[in-house]
């Protein structure tokens, strides 16, 4: 598969999208929450409680939805800033419980709008990644579809960062670039090739700590690996302590593009 | 042929300008700045000695690193840090060795941040000062590593730290590792913040995209210059998705401040009285002998 079909199958409406992950790992266990308590509720997010075997998790996907009555009630997964914060607010009452959290990253973007602007993008999405650097409790983002740009960030720092193989994450979409670079949209899949999007790419660049096979709808055992795995993950990080796990955390991101002539400042 | 050609006296200058296309006076090209903000003719030398603000509609040019750092700082008080870091192509991305020898020259820098110490009123702080002339003051790794480490000092050292953003985003020449940037200097402020120190952040013409949706956007006293364009998406993007025409004043540093989101608009002349004022409200004292 190519870089570019890659993208296509990260975009693709019949592939499994963040509600169906939920409920093939957590099944009637889950209690969503609404809301970012200061303007409204972003259904592009979708978040809430809920039991992973016996511990209690929180869990936040952007959410694309797959009708075309979803979709729109989604807004395509493109979330406002209330989104961004409707996740925070569910983060930092993961953290009050000691709840670890999951988020699932599938996104074209953050939303390019008038109400967006206003309400400060730019700042939620800001927030989200500072507060989610320190925040006291395990996080964990998977990538299952499109990680574009800022709006899946805002999502995804965390102390593990999973792809599932078909999934992309990049910093801008590759018809952007193209349209940038050789002011030729049509040139997509030559901009996918150089923009390195792809899990594997992000693997070998030490952007990612694992890929992860793609589950299949009507196969319930897959997902029962992923849950053990997820699982697995968060009692390792339930168990030490909230300092190193900041510190580990912090590092994770410190050493992304630490410059070969590394000197150290007097 | 326009109504003055045929009252005023030619010399010889005109005369053989006649059959230019153009038809207009010979000047030196960097002799004139015209306006964008209300179209006047500007000497160029009368808006240098106005801090690169338009005489007549107090438009505010575009400054570059160093400019700003001598208008800023105390004089010889500026010490630099991590000047040799420089941008590879690491992804090995179409074109950008040349993009960045291009920039480098351009700019005479070595990245789009400069990054060091100074004092300012005799007051110690941190500062990162954005460059527009390097790729649109673009987000590197090289720039999210100067700005980490400059926050990393600032932290260490007890000091505040002043940031002037100018940026079209993260580079996309970069990928994801210029995305990641966002998240590792976000790391630093909130390091920074946690220590109970103060950042100040100062956004100008225009600070957009990756950098609006970090470190910009993260101060604990946020300012702007007048009628910057602040954003995440730009108007473009926007027109784009939307398909409808954005109102005129949109994004404008003046909007932004409605909006509730930067703490005060500021012009040049006033940016480094209105930072001290804002140093000596948090307790930070010039230096004994300063």
């Amino acid at each position: 598969m190519s870089a570019y079909d890659k993208v296509l199958a990260a975009r693709d409406a019949k592939k499994l999208m963040a509600v169906d992950y939920i409920s093939h790992l957590f099944g009637d266990s889950f209690f969503e929450c609404h809301g970012d308590r200061r303007f409204s509720d972003d259904k592009a997010v979708v978040g809430g409680i809920a039991m992973m075997y016996d511990m209690p998790i929180t869990v936040i996907g952007l959410e694309k939805g797959r009708s075309t009555k979803e979709r729109m009630e989604r807004n395509f997964g493109s979330a406002h800033p209330e989104g961004y914060r409707k996740a925070l607010r569910l983060m930092k009452q993961a953290e009050k419980f000691h709840r670890p959290v999951l988020c699932l990253v599938d996104t074209s973007g953050a939303f390019c709008g008038i109400g967006a602007e206003e309400r400060g993008q730019g700042q939620a999405i800001a927030e989200n990644l500072m507060e989610m650097m320190t925040l006291k409790t395990p996080i964990l983002s998977i990538l299952i579809g499109e990680g574009g740009s800022g709006g899946a960030l805002a999502l995804a720092v965390a102390d593990e960062v999973w792809m599932l193989e078909n999934s992309v994450y990049s910093v801008i979409s590759p018809e952007g670039c193209a349209s940038i670079l050789w002011k030729d949209s049509t040139k997509a899949a030559e901009a996918a090739e150089c923009l390195k999007m792809t899990a594997k790419d992000l693997f070998d660049l030490g952007v990612i700590e694992r890929i992860i096979r793609e589950p299949k709808a009507d196969n319930q055992n897959m997902f029962e690996s992923l849950k053990l795995l997820i699982s697995r993950t968060f009692e390792k990080n339930m168990s030490v302590s909230t300092e190193e796990l900041i510190n580990n955390r912090y590092n994770r991101y410190r050493k992304i593009g630490d410059c070969p002539q590394e000197e150290v400042i007097e | 042929m326009d109504f003055f050609t045929f009252i005023k006296p030619k010399n010889e200058l005109e005369s053989s300008m006649e059959n230019s296309k153009q038809n207009r006076p010979f000047v030196p090209d960097a002799m004139w700045i015209k306006c964008p903000g209300c179209n006047t003719m500007l000497l160029a030398t009368d808006m240098e000695e106005n801090l690169k603000v338009c005489t007549k509609c107090g438009h505010h040019f575009k400054m570059n690193a160093r400019e700003r750092i001598n208008l800023l700082t105390d004089k010889n008080s500026f010490e630099e840090f991590d000047k040799e870091l420089e941008s590879t192509n690491i992804l090995d991305f179409p074109n950008y060795d040349k993009k960045l020898s291009d920039a480098k020259s351009k700019s005479g820098e070595n990245e789009s941040v400069v990054t060091g110490r100074a004092l300012m009123n005799g007051i110690e702080v941190v500062l990162c000062v954005m460059n527009p002339d390097f790729i649109m003051g673009s987000m590197g790794t090289v720039t999210g590593e100067k700005i980490t480490r400059a926050f990393e000092y600032a932290t260490k050292n007890q000091l505040p730290v002043v940031v002037f953003t100018v940026s079209g985003g993260a580079r996309m020449q970069e990928g994801i590792l210029s995305l990641m940037q966002m998240a590792k200097t976000s790391g630093a402020v909130k390091r920074h913040s946690d220590a109970g120190l103060l950042y100040i952040t100062v956004l100008t013409d225009p600070t957009t995209g990756g950098v609006t949706a970090s470190f910009a956007m993260e101060g604990d006293v946020i300012l702007s210059e007048p009628n910057a364009l602040i954003a995440f998406a730009g108007p473009r993007v926007i027109e784009q998705t939307i398909r409808q025409k954005l109102p005129k004043d949109f994004q404008t540093a003046e909007f932004v401040l409605e909006k509730g989101f930067i703490d005060a608009v500021v012009k040049r002349e006033d940016l480094k009285k209105t930072i001290v004022k804002i140093l000596t409200l948090h307790n930070y004292e010039a230096k004994e002998g300063e």
